[in-house]
């Protein structure tokens, strides 16, 4: 096989190697080399003293910390439902899935000033509140003397936003499970529940592993979202990178952030592929 | 078969589109003619400060601008590049006079003596034309258009003023008290304050609070006077509305309603004030040293490196005549630097606005506070240190001492590095000001 193809496979995977090395790998060592450097050029641990010393950084470290553990298992839960109500071949199962797809064409900027307008004191939240008489004067839920209440609003926010991209791969997956394994299990007499346990989820591990991996990445890099909602009550690490990029005009700790949202999500997706493996990793 | 036919055919038409697509790259922003100007600017950054500065202000010149609005890193940064390559597209700049002093230090700009006895008849303020000078005998900018900060109230907070308070005169104690009155008879907190991303928050410290707390900024970033202005900033913290760190321009919470009292920029609290039976203007208050205020000049400088000198200087001509002067007021609130004075058809917010801040000039114990001079790209670094003194001391709550002192390193790192002098109110100060 190989020997009938020759170069061929090598001369393929070639561009895509080069897209690779000239626009990620290539700026990727640059930015590490940046965030190992002071302003006047010489090498060190200055940057990275400076923003590991920063009053934010512990804030910014675990705010996106938190976000990240709160808004996956959320965001998992929801897409799992929805990626089945859409493979359930319900009437209208077309319809459902162009419903759960629009959040996708949203920015994120964009997603979050429309959760502004709900959150914000005299938003749709507080006047729905105040018409059904549940409360009596609006609340502030985007307060920074309250960063859970701030941090529940961006969880919402994001959940809402960011949940497609992960219904749509888990769709993929389920719809790759052969029905023949369904039917199999119908005629043991599995239960609905039997079914999604011993055969659905085992069968979408893969499609999960992208799914998980793919959102933990994006979760490390939210901003817009938090920016918009929160402004400066609450701070994240991309946040922090986009601040001293333009508004300090540092970059080099702009390059500490990245390099640090970069070894996290390293970290996370090394973590879920453990955690997560798929049957060709088990076996090796 | 037949869609691979199909496929075939189609490939010249894509690759055509594609060829087209290409040349429109190419070719981008418009024919290159000979009166086009590129400006960058520093200030009318917002995309709806953008959009009115094309549309009501630079539309009738008689060529194209290409209006850039850019944050201070990437307005440094493209300046900068464009200097280092010794040519570039920018024929333009508008900025700030603490913009201009580092680019001045560095021989980045073109001499403009000529274009400044062109406009004598339009009768350009005299003091801002010497700040122009920045200290030299060539005129390196031209004032522009100028601004500052005021308060602005809804009417119904008027009745909760604190007892034989004027509105025109009162303390920063009056003002909490006045917060506090409001707390109490309406269950919720109701000053504001602009401590969104967008917001204006550390020009509070910079221009108002710290000078008319401490008679200086700088020199007088800790000791008594320092700590007793944070005190005063974490008790009236629990009557300004906690929503306040998601707010960039007071403008919108004042209309909403979540605000009542609320400092900012004349240009983003104008929207509130057009309607004047609900919102009234009222010059800041005044502190142990004085009524602080915060003036700022936008000033024009062509770079050496401008592509285009001709057509910049027509611009700024253009941009000094009465009637632009008067479209740049109506379009993004910023008031006119030359003799002819306000347009007389002012609307009635326009009005207030110029009211308030005449009687915050004019008042006995004004005390001018110049805008960071000579900080260049060390700006954004300045304002984080009074952005991180508020997160520390009053949203932290820690204690104000403490944590001035640990920013003083971070401060006096911005003027080593930028070898900035003291400005005013603070004293003169041979070589980079020295913090204390």
């Amino acid at each position: 096989m190989t020997s009938r193809l020759g170069w061929a496979p090598y001369a393929l995977l070639l561009p895509s190697l080069l897209f690779f090395v000239v626009f990620f790998a290539t700026p990727g060592v640059q930015a590490f080399a940046l965030a190992f450097q002071a302003p006047d050029g010489t090498f060190g641990l200055a940057s990275v003293q400076r923003m590991l010393g920063d009053p934010k950084f512990s804030g910014a470290l675990t705010t996106t910390v938190a976000l990240v553990i709160l808004v996956i298992p959320i965001q998992l839960v929801l897409a799992m439902s929805m990626a089945l109500v859409i493979n359930s071949r319900l009437k209208g199962q077309g319809l459902w899935l162009y419903v759960y797809a629009l959040p996708l064409g949203i920015s994120e900027l964009a997603a979050g000033i429309v959760w502004v307008s709900i959150f914000t004191q005299s938003g749709w939240l507080n006047s729905i509140l105040l018409g059904l008489g549940v409360i009596d004067r609006p609340i502030t839920w985007q307060s920074a003397e309250t960063p859970w209440l701030l941090i529940m609003c961006v969880v919402i926010a994001e959940a809402w936003r960011a949940t497609s991209i992960i219904m749509i791969i888990l769709v993929a997956g389920l719809q790759s499970i052969p029905r023949e394994f369904l039917e199999a299990a119908d005629v043991c007499g599995a239960t609905t529940w039997q079914k999604i346990r011993r055969v659905v989820l085992p069968m979408l591990r893969p499609s999960l592993q992208v799914a998980v991996i793919l959102r933990t990445i994006m979760a490390f890099q939210t901003f817009a979202t938090v920016i918009a909602l929160a402004g400066s009550g609450l701070n994240v690490l991309a946040g922090e990178a986009q601040r001293w990029a333009t508004d300090i005009n540092d970059e080099h700790v702009a390059a500490a952030y990245a390099g640090l949202i970069l070894v996290l999500s390293l970290a996370g997706t090394v973590l879920f592929l453990v955690l997560l493996p798929t049957r060709e990793e088990q076996q090796a | 078969m037949q869609s691979k036919g199909m496929r075939r055919s189609r490939l010249p038409a894509v690759l055509a589109a594609m060829a087209l697509a290409v040349s429109a790259c190419g070719s981008g922003g418009g024919s290159p003619g000979a009166s086009k100007v590129v400006m960058i600017s520093s200030q009318f950054v917002p995309t709806t400060e953008q959009e009115a500065m094309r549309k009501g202000v630079l539309a009738n010149f008689n060529g194209t601008v290409e209006f850039i609005g850019a944050d201070p890193g990437p307005f440094n940064a493209q300046i900068r590049a464009q200097q280092k390559a010794g040519k570039g597209d920018i024929s333009l700049i508008g900025g700030l006079d603490g913009d201009f002093s580092a680019f001045a230090a560095d021989g980045l700009l073109t001499d403009l003596s000529d274009v400044a006895t062109s406009l004598a008849d339009v009768g350009i303020n005299k003091d801002y034309l010497k700040l122009g000078k920045l200290g030299t005998d060539k005129q390196l900018y031209i004032p522009w258009v100028q601004a500052t900060y005021i308060m602005v109230a809804r009417t119904e907070a008027l009745t909760y003023l604190p007892a034989g308070a004027d509105i025109k005169k009162l303390t920063w104690d009056q003002l909490t008290e006045w917060g506090a009155n409001i707390k109490a008879k309406t269950g919720e907190p109701k000053l504001g304050f602009p401590a969104g991303e967008l917001g204006l928050l550390h020009r509070f410290f910079q221009g108002y609070a710290y000078p008319s707390f401490t008679g200086g900024v700088n020199t007088t970033f800790t000791g008594d006077a320092a700590n007793k202005m944070w005190t005063w900033m974490q008790k009236t913290w629990q009557y300004v509305n906690p929503q306040s760190t998601t707010y960039g321009f007071m403008q919108e919470p004042l209309q909403s309603g979540e605000v009542w009292v609320a400092w900012d920029h004349v240009a983003r609290l104008i929207d509130a004030l057009k309607d004047p039976k609900a919102f009234v203007a009222f010059p800041v208050p005044s502190g142990p040293k004085g009524k602080a205020f915060m003036p700022v000049v936008v000033g024009l400088a062509i770079p050496t490196t401008s592509s285009n000198v001709a057509g910049a200087k027509e611009l700024i001509k253009y941009l000094l005549q009465p009637k632009t002067q008067a479209a740049t007021l109506t379009s993004v609130s910023f008031f006119p630097v030359i003799g002819a004075g306000l347009p007389g058809d002012l609307s009635p917010g326009l009005k207030a606005e110029a009211d308030a801040v005449a009687a915050q000039q004019s008042a006995g114990d004004a005390l001018p506070a110049l805008l960071p001079v000579g900080l260049g790209d060390q700006g954004g670094a300045y304002n984080k240190v009074f952005q991180d003194a508020f997160q520390q001391i009053v949203i932290g709550g820690k204690d104000p001492a403490t944590v001035l002192k640990s920013l003083v390193p971070t401060l006096q790192g911005v003027f080593t590095t930028s070898k900035a002098p003291c400005w005013l109110p603070d004293p003169p100060s041979q070589g980079p000001c020295q913090v204390q």
